[in-house]
C-alpha cells in the first residue's frame, strides 16, 4: 500500500541546532503511528514542518502524492490534515461551538453556516461535549479542552490527524478513555493518525508502528514490541539527561519487563 | 457518526431561544426608535448628536480592528482625513452634493487601509500603534502639499450642507438623520458580517493565530481586510465631519482626533457593538460638559473622568451593560 504521508529526508535548523536532521518516515492509510523520543528530540518540530508552521531547510513532505512544502500553512487543512496542540491552542474568548466551527472554516463558504453548525453540534455530541456548546472555552478543565481540540480537528474532516501529546496533563482515567477515543475516531472517520506522546503505555498500546527520534535524527522504527527491545532506543532514553522523568522510567520499566529482567 | 455516539443528554439548547431572540429584537427596535426621536427630544443638541453619530461610525471601525482582530491603531484620524479630503476635493472641484461623495470617501479610505494592512502585518502591539500614529501625523501634512487640489494649509471652503430638493427640514436635523441612517446601516452590516464565518475567523486570529492558520484562516488576508474595513468606516466618518463643518483643512484632523476615537472605543468596551453609541456620546459630550464645569481646566475634568471610568469599568460600557443585564437574561 502506498504511504499516505511520507516525510523524506527533512532537515530543519534553528540557529546552530539541528532540530530535524534528515528525518524520514512514512505512514500508511489507516495506520496509527507513534512518534516518540526524549524531550527536544524534534517531535513537535516535525509536526510544525508537516503543518507548514515552520519551513523545512530541505527535504520533502508528501501527502497523498503532493508535496506539502509547496502549500502555505493555511492551505494544509484543505489537503485533509488537522492537528491538536501540545499546550492546547483554543480560542479562549469564543464559545466551544464557535471554536469547533473554526475547524470547518476551510471547507465551508459564506453560505454553509447552518450546515456547519449542525455538523459542529453533532461532533460535540459525538465527543460528549454537547452540554458545553455555548460555554466560553476559556476556563474549562484541561481534559475537556483537549477533547474540544479533538472536536475542532474532526470537524475539518481530516484524512490525517496529528495529535501532539494528547495525554499530556490528563489523569489515569482520562488516559484510558483517550485510548478508546483514538481507536474509535479512527474507525468512525477512517482516519490515519500520527501521535506524538510521552505516555509510553498509550503509545505502545495504540500504535501500529512507532518511529523514534533522538536529537533530531531517527534512530529506530518498528512495531511497538520491536521498538521497546531496540538497544539504541533504550540507550536514548536512559542515556539522556531526562532519566528522572516519569515517561522515561515508564519505558524503562516496560523494557525491563519485556526482557524478563528484575 | 451518530451511530457511534455514546448516549449524551441531547444537544444543548442554543443561546438564542425564541423568547430571548424576541426580547433582543424588541430592545434593538426600541433603541432605533429612541435614536430617531432624539433630535425632537433634545432639540438644541441636534448638531452635537449628529457629531456623536459620526464618531460612532469611526469607533465601529476601530472596534472591528482592535476588538475583533487585536490589531491596534492610534492613527484612525489619518483614514478620516483621507475620507474627509476625498469628499472635500470632490465637492469643491466638481460641485457635487456632499452626501453623494460619502461612498467614494469610504472606498478610497478603505483601499488605502487595506494596502496599509499588509506592511502592518509585520508589526504588532506598540510597534503597530507607533506606525499608525506616524500615519496620523503624516497624512494631513502630505495632503497639504497638493495645494492645487486640497487648498494647502488654508484648506477648502465648501457649500453648507442643505437638505435635498424642497425638503423642509432644518439643516442640522437633515445632518442628524443622514448620519444616523448611515450609522445604522453600517452597524447592521457589521453585525451580520461578524456573527458568521468571517467574524469567527477574525476573533480566532485575535485569540490564537497559530491555531487559526492551522484551520485554514488566511491570517494575512483577514488582517488586511479588517484594516481596510476599519479604514473605510473611518473614511465615511471623516467625510461626514467635513460635510457638516462646511470646510476642510489639515487642522480638521489633528492627532488628538485619533486618540479621541480610541478613547471612545475603549470606553465602549472594544468587543460589543451595542455599547459603541455610549462611547461616541462620551467623547462628544464630556468635553462640552467639562468646559461647563470648569472654564479653566476642562482637560483635567476630562482626564479625571476617563481615569475613573477605566478604574471602575475596566471592560467599558459593554461590561457594565452585561453586568446589569446578566441576572435578567440568565433567567430567560
Amino acid at each position: 500500500m502506498p504511504a499516505l504521508l511520507s516525510v523524506e529526508d527533512v532537515t530543519r535548523r534553528f540557529g546552530g541546532i539541528l532540530a530535524l536532521d534528515g528525518v524520514s518516515f512514512a505512514l500508511e492509510e489507516g495506520q496509527i503511528g507513534g512518534l516518540i523520543g526524549p524531550n527536544g528530540a524534534g517531535k513537535t518540530t516535525a509536526f510544525n514542518v508537516i503543518t507548514r508552521l515552520y519551513p523545512a531547510d530541505s527535504g520533502r513532505v508528501l501527502f497523498d502524492g503532493e508535496n506539502l512544502l509547496r502549500s502555505p500553512a493555511h492551505k494544509v487543512v484543505s489537503h485533509g490534515i488537522a492537528r491538536t496542540f501540545q499546550n492546547v491552542a483554543l480560542f479562549a474568548h469564543m464559545t466551544v461551538l464557535e471554536n469547533v466551527l473554526v475547524g470547518a472554516h476551510a471547507r465551508t463558504g459564506f453560505r454553509g453556516e447552518a450546515k456547519a453548525q449542525a455538523e459542529a453540534l453533532e461532533t460535540l455530541a459525538y465527543l460528549d461535549l454537547a452540554e458545553l456548546a455555548h460555554r466560553a472555552a476559556g476556563g474549562l478543565p484541561f481534559g475537556t479542552l483537549k477533547r474540544i481540540e479533538l472536536a475542532r480537528a474532526l470537524v475539518s474532516r481530516p484524512r490525517l490527524l496529528l495529535l501532539d501529546e494528547p495525554a499530556g496533563g490528563l489523569n489515569h482515567e482520562e488516559v484510558d478513555e483517550l485510548q478508546g477515543v483514538i481507536r474509535r475516531i479512527r474507525a468512525d472517520h477512517s482516519l490515519t493518525v500520527l501521535l506524538v506522546e510521552h505516555h509510553m503505555n498509550l503509545v505502545m498500546s495504540v500504535s501500529d508502528r512507532v518511529h523514534v527520534l533522538n536529537f533530531g535524527r531517527k534512530i529506530a522504527e518498528g512495531t511497538p514490541a520491536e521498538v521497546r527491545a531496540n538497544p539504541e532506543v533504550i540507550e536514548a532514553y536512559l542515556g539522556s539527561d531526562d532519566v528522572a522523568e516519569p515517561e522515561t522510567t515508564a519505558l524503562a520499566l516496560e523494557v525491563e519487563g519485556d526482557d524478563g529482567a528484575p | 457518526m451518530a451511530r457511534a455516539a455514546r448516549s449524551t443528554g441531547g444537544v444543548a439548547p442554543p443561546s438564542s431561544t425564541p423568547l430571548r431572540r424576541a426580547l433582543s429584537a424588541g430592545a434593538v427596535a426600541c433603541l432605533v426608535l429612541l435614536v430617531l426621536a432624539l433630535p425632537v427630544l433634545l432639540e438644541t443638541r441636534t448638531y452635537e448628536l449628529a457629531r456623536a453619530a459620526e464618531y460612532a461610525i469611526a469607533i465601529l471601525g476601530l472596534v472591528v480592528l482592535v476588538g475583533f482582530t487585536g490589531q491596534i491603531s492610534l492613527g484612525h484620524g489619518a483614514f478620516m482625513a483621507i475620507g474627509g479630503y476625498t469628499s472635500g476635493v470632490l465637492m469643491f472641484h466638481t460641485g457635487v452634493a456632499g452626501a453623494l461623495t460619502i461612498p467614494l470617501a469610504g472606498v478610497v479610505a478603505g483601499l488605502i487601509g487595506f494596502f496599509f494592512g499588509f506592511p502592518a502585518l509585520r508589526l504588532s502591539g506598540v510597534y503597530l500603534a507607533l506606525a499608525t500614529f506616524a500615519l496620523a501625523v503624516a497624512v494631513p501634512s502630505i495632503l497639504k502639499r497638493f495645494e492645487g487640489l486640497t487648498g494647502g494649509s488654508g484648506g477648502l471652503v465648501l457649500d453648507v450642507l442643505a437638505p435635498p430638493g424642497r425638503l423642509h427640514v432644518r439643516p442640522e436635523r437633515w445632518l442628524y438623520y443622514l448620519t444616523v441612517s448611515i450609522a445604522l446601516v453600517l452597524f447592521a452590516l457589521t453585525w451580520l458580517l461578524l456573527r458568521g464565518r468571517a467574524g469567527r475567523a477574525l476573533r480566532a486570529i485575535r485569540d490564537g493565530e497559530v491555531a487559526a492558520v492551522s484551520f485554514g484562516v488566511n491570517v494575512a488576508l483577514y488582517k488586511a481586510l479588517a484594516f481596510g474595513l476599519s479604514a473605510a468606516y473611518a473614511g465615511v466618518a471623516g467625510s461626514l465631519l467635513v460635510i457638516d463643518s462646511g470646510f476642510v483643512n489639515p487642522d480638521t484632523f489633528p492627532i488628538e482626533l485619533s486618540i479621541r476615537i480610541l478613547v471612545g472605543a475603549v470606553v465602549a468596551g472594544l468587543t460589543t457593538l451595542g455599547a459603541i453609541p455610549l462611547g461616541a456620546l462620551f467623547i462628544e459630550f464630556l468635553p462640552i460638559y467639562s468646559q461647563q464645569v470648569s472654564q479653566q481646566a476642562p482637560a483635567v475634568i476630562y482626564g479625571a473622568a476617563l481615569i475613573l471610568i477605566m478604574v471602575l469599568l475596566p471592560s467599558g460600557a459593554a461590561g457594565l451593560i452585561r453586568r446589569l443585564l446578566s441576572p435578567v437574561i440568565g433567567r430567560l
